[in-house]
């Protein structure tokens, strides 16, 4: 394993301690935020703090596209009593990205209880962003009482199951799925054999060199079991992704980034535009983190990604709102 | 002692009165549920329910108390109860008033478990 910087915390829940190709596997803290270049599924990723040395000319590609997650509007609580106007600074730093994202993807908890007037406060605050297209997965939150019924109804136009959806954007294949209903007693995530199932016909026809990039609320990968932070059945998804040469596996719900490299497949969760949690194991519960009012800002934030064209890289950027 | 050997006397009494009434086929009457009516509490802090296991007489109705900050159900994994979300300081409560082990999870968060035993 290679040396971690001083920023960055390396983690290594599989034991496995390889510096497979050369990556970096790293957690950076949600206050330090990364850029990450991925290149034929190795990912480098730098710290904010250095964005001076970055070279711009290597971030632009022909596609970007913002990640937000975790908003939890309705949450009123200490960790943070103003939820929507920290979602509104993530649209406010989208809106002021030197290249425009063409869309943003958002990886659930979209609302704290699933109340439809959380709902359409995010919508209303989503709308002013540069970017129209916005695609959404649920979170655990967003689906409280009814199964995702609401969600769908909203969200859910011309998705199959529970949910779950695949499109192109510029030759790069996303695919959003969910995993956050019908979960079981003592379980994690769960995708269930129906959308499993429809994941490996939709990926069937897709030739090898097309960059995939998955996005689901819970983390699917092990991030820390005993806090529910994986999925149960995610190896089985992985597996039909195998054959892939560049896949992005980009989730939400553990409100901290965190980054890891797996043969061809990086993962990367998003900060929270609401609150903090804890690092793994680091409190007695994964609820909100208490922060001083005047460094929340830096523990939340947005995921800016740039697709390059030829090299099959993705730039992952995480910028944080304060 | 007088007054406490009144209420064991009384409890007998329920007891041998509900082992009749369930020996000739009679659900338990609102009367009998009513004498022997007893509470308990769950609560619910840092994501897990305590006491995790609760032993209980029929006939309790127990209260569970979110004091997260984050919201949580309360959800019998045998379908026999079924709370809403739960914000913190909300409550939801269910009478037991059948012997037998109740399992249950929040559906938000499934690592959550807990048991309810009605004897």
């Amino acid at each position: 394993m290679s040396q971690n910087k001083k920023d960055e915390i390396l983690h290594d829940h599989n034991r496995d301690g390889i510096d497979r190709r050369g990556f970096l596997k790293c957690m950076a803290w949600a206050g330090t935020g990364a850029l990450c270049v991925m290149q034929g599924g190795v990912l480098k990723s730098y710290s904010m703090s250095r964005a001076n040395e970055w070279n711009a000319a290597k971030m632009a590609g022909e596609l970007s596209f913002a990640q937000i997650s975790d908003s939890h509007m309705g949450f009123n609580k200490a960790a943070n009593p103003d939820v929507a106007a920290t979602l509104q600074a993530a649209v406010d730093k989208i809106n002021a990205l030197s290249v425009p994202p063409e869309f943003l993807l958002h990886t659930g908890d979209i609302s704290h209880l699933a109340r439809p007037e959380e709902f359409d406060t995010v919508d209303q605050i989503v709308k002013g962003a540069v970017a129209k297209d916005v695609f959404f997965v649920p979170g655990e939150h967003d689906v409280i009482g009814d199964e995702g019924k609401q969600y769908r109804d909203r969200y859910g136009k011309g998705t199959q199951g529970e949910g779950w959806y695949s499109f192109e954007k510029k030759g790069v294949h996303f695919i959003g799925l969910v995993n956050v209903v019908n979960l079981k007693a003592g379980g994690l995530g769960n995708l269930g054999g129906e959308q499993l199932e429809w994941l490996e016909a939709d990926v069937k026809r897709l030739k090898t060199s097309t960059p995939i990039v998955v996005f689901a609320h819970i983390p699917l990968w092990s991030v820390y079991p005993e806090w529910g932070w994986g999925t149960d059945d995610s190896a089985q998804a992985l597996s039909y992704l195998k054959k892939f040469g560049s896949v992005s596996v980009l989730n939400g719900h553990i409100h901290q980034i965190m980054q890891k490299v797996e043969g061809n497949v990086t993962f990367h969760t998003a900060a929270s535009t609401a609150f903090p949690q804890p690092q793994p194991g680091k409190a007695d519960s994964p609820g909100p983190m208490k922060v001083p009012a005047e460094q929340l800002r830096s523990f939340l934030g947005i995921t800016e990604v740039n697709f390059v064209r030829g090299q099959h890289a993705l730039a992952i950027v995480d910028s944080q709102l304060g | 002692m007088r007054r406490k050997f009144t209420r064991i006397g009384l409890a007998a009494a329920v007891v041998a009165w509900l082992a009749m009434t369930a020996a000739v086929g009679h659900v338990g009457g609102a009367a009998a549920q009513e004498k022997a009516a007893t509470s308990a509490a769950v609560k619910i802090d840092n994501f897990s329910f305590g006491p995790t296991a609760l032993t209980v007489p029929v006939g309790t109705t127990v209260t569970w108390t979110n004091r997260d900050d984050i919201p949580h159900t309360v959800v019998s994994t045998d379908g026999v109860f079924k709370s809403k979300a739960l914000d913190t300081d909300d409550k939801f409560s269910f009478l037991f008033s059948k012997p037998g082990t109740y399992p249950y999870f929040c559906s938000i968060h499934p690592k959550m478990t807990g048991q309810v035993i009605v004897q």
